[in-house]
């Protein structure tokens, strides 16, 4: 075709910019301030440390091993049933039935909603006085119960839900869009051969969703390690730090304590944790497939 | 009876814990301050009023409105081109272009506010809805180009090469016979950065401190702190916080199915 060499070069020309200048520059100055001291309020302290950001980081600050924790158990718990819920909902919202573009409409919206207004949502609902639970109880269902986001043992349930709530969406929208891709004639071939319904799920659905599958679940991942709005303004990472996560512990060594140095420190910390299970992963997903 | 039991029981359960929270909202936000009726009757728009004029929510939405469209507006333009030339050229670096789009869906945004916080400030682009455009830009547009070099493949190259046989250029083979077929790719990804961009708290939380440049999540997170006991008000900063989106998510929703399905998964 006649044009020139450099009309593809010319076309990403801007994308590359942006990329350097907002992701790859930035990765690089983490990586340099994390070998700073670097404290906005104090700053004729500021210089380079080495690695003491780490040193410290590693043996004297409890709440990093905590946040890490607790970012694990968070990825794990909600990630998990996502996708699980995400897969039924695919499933239903797959079959033929009055209303089917409703419904789909319905229970995808939540996804839409961001993680401050899904706070404020929840907020409403879960309210000591005036809350669903209230609400449940005037009707005799359930006692008249205490804050569920000021109660130890109720903060961590209680927020794992509202992320569902607006997470579940995301699986089923990406598992719909892959079952609607898989031939009929498949399901009638197994059906031909004697294959039951369960038994159709097993051999034909979720190999074809396999690969969707793995994406999917890489991605969500991912972003549930980095997600902060929602539990920024839900929990705010109390009571007592339960739930921070480590995301939120950078956000808040630099917006509330300006301590750039050390959150940076932190933040490399946080890169070399998804660099990991990254990697990790991809191989796993590439060993998947040879099978 | 299994059908039933296999279909709409689940799916009604699911819409029940899917609406709920959205009707609570509502409920909250018409009905007078005081009221427990679950059904809002008489409405009032009081609280409405109070956020709109009284905490400024008319602004923050302004705000909002000015940076969504203009990221919808420069993500389609910028992932049109740059999914056209992954998808329609080879070039040399292809595919370390690709795999570094693909590498940054593990940048954490949240982990990248320090340095982002740096250079805004010394390009003076604190408090300014053109940096917050600039950095939603840059951080939505690596998704968005995959997903529409996805659409472009899905085209019969075919079509182009007819138009230039028939003595188009290459540039005007492509509006003339690309465009109008990715048009259902332009919604997708132009209401993606939109949902992106209206949503985005972290970035306007940390570049924009002074109250004009608020966007409604900031502003509403600020509600949620400070006028904690004002139910109706915070209810109805949801509401106007909500609607656009949701409304741009009902739209859309079946080209999202379709452009995830072409651009994310078969990749």
């Amino acid at each position: 075709m006649r044009t020139k060499r450099w009309a593809p070069y010319a076309l990403i020309a801007p994308t590359l910019v942006l990329m350097a200048v907002f992701l790859v520059y930035p990765i690089g100055s983490v990586v340099y301030y994390s070998l700073q001291r670097y404290n906005v309020t104090q700053p004729w302290k500021n210089g380079f440390v080495g690695l003491e950001n780490f040193r410290s980081m590693f043996t004297e600050d409890p709440l990093f091993w905590q946040s890490l924790a607790f970012s694990a158990k968070w990825v794990v718990v909600e990630v998990g049933l996502q996708l699980l819920l995400g897969l039924v909902l695919a499933l239903i919202v797959n079959e033929t039935f009055l209303g089917r573009g409703m419904a789909r409409a319905m229970v995808f919206s939540p996804w839409a909603v961001s993680g401050v207004l899904t706070t404020g949502i929840w907020i409403l609902l879960y309210n000591p006085s005036t809350g669903i639970f209230q609400e449940l109880a005037r009707w005799g269902i359930g006692d008249p119960g205490t804050s569920v986001l000021g109660d130890p043992a109720t903060v961590f349930p209680a927020t794992v839900v509202t992320e569902l709530w607006r997470g579940v969406p995301f699986f089923a929208i990406l598992l719909l869009a892959d079952l609607q891709s898989i031939p009929n004639d498949l399901y009638e071939a197994a059906a031909v051969d004697g294959a039951g319904r369960w038994r159709r799920f097993i051999s034909v659905t979720l190999p074809h969703l396999k690969d969707a599958i793995i994406l999917s679940t890489l991605l969500r991942a991912v972003w549930e390690f980095n997600n902060v709005d929602l539990i920024y303004t839900l929990t705010g990472g109390g009571p007592a730090n339960q739930t921070t996560t480590l995301p939120l512990y950078v956000a808040r060594k630099a917006v509330d304590s300006h301590d750039f140095g050390y959150g940076s420190a932190l933040t490399v910390a946080g890169f070399v944790v998804l660099l990991f299970f990254s990697i990790l992963y991809l191989r796993l997903s590439k060993f998947g497939s040879r099978a | 009876m299994s059908r039933v039991l296999r279909l709409h029981v689940p799916l009604a359960l699911y819409l029940l814990f899917t609406l709920v929270p959205f009707y609570w909202m509502l409920v909250f936000a018409l009905r007078p301050t005081g009221s427990t009726a679950l059904v809002p009757w008489p409405i009032t728009f009081e609280h409405f009023d109070t956020v709109w004029n009284g905490i400024g929510f008319g602004t923050f939405f302004y705000n909002s409105m000015v940076i969504a469209l203009g990221v919808l507006v420069f993500v389609s333009i910028l992932s049109l081109m740059g999914g056209y030339a992954l998808a329609r050229f080879k070039f040399r670096g292809q595919r370390l272009f690709l795999v570094a789009l693909l590498c940054t869906q593990f940048i954490p945004g949240a982990m990248m506010l320090i340095p982002l916080f740096v250079i805004f400030r010394e390009a003076g682009l604190l408090n300014s809805l053109t940096g917050l455009i600039v950095a939603d830009v840059a951080f939505q547009l690596p998704l968005a180009l995959i997903l529409m070099s996805g659409f472009v493949r899905n085209i019969p190259v075919e079509l182009e090469e007819a138009a230039m046989v028939d003595g188009c250029t290459r540039l005007r083979a492509f509006f003339a016979v690309m465009l109008p077929q990715l048009k259902p790719a332009l919604v997708a990804v132009g209401s993606f950065a939109f949902i992106g961009a209206w949503n985005n708290f972290l970035f306007a939380l940390m570049f924009a401190s002074r109250q004009d440049k608020f966007t409604l999540p900031v502003g509403l997170s600020y509600a949620l702190g400070e006028f904690n006991t004002d139910f109706g008000a915070l209810a109805a900063g949801g509401v106007v916080a909500a609607v656009p989106v949701v409304l741009v998510f009902a739209v859309v929703q079946r080209f999202l199915v379709q452009g995830l399905s072409a651009g994310a998964v078969k990749g």
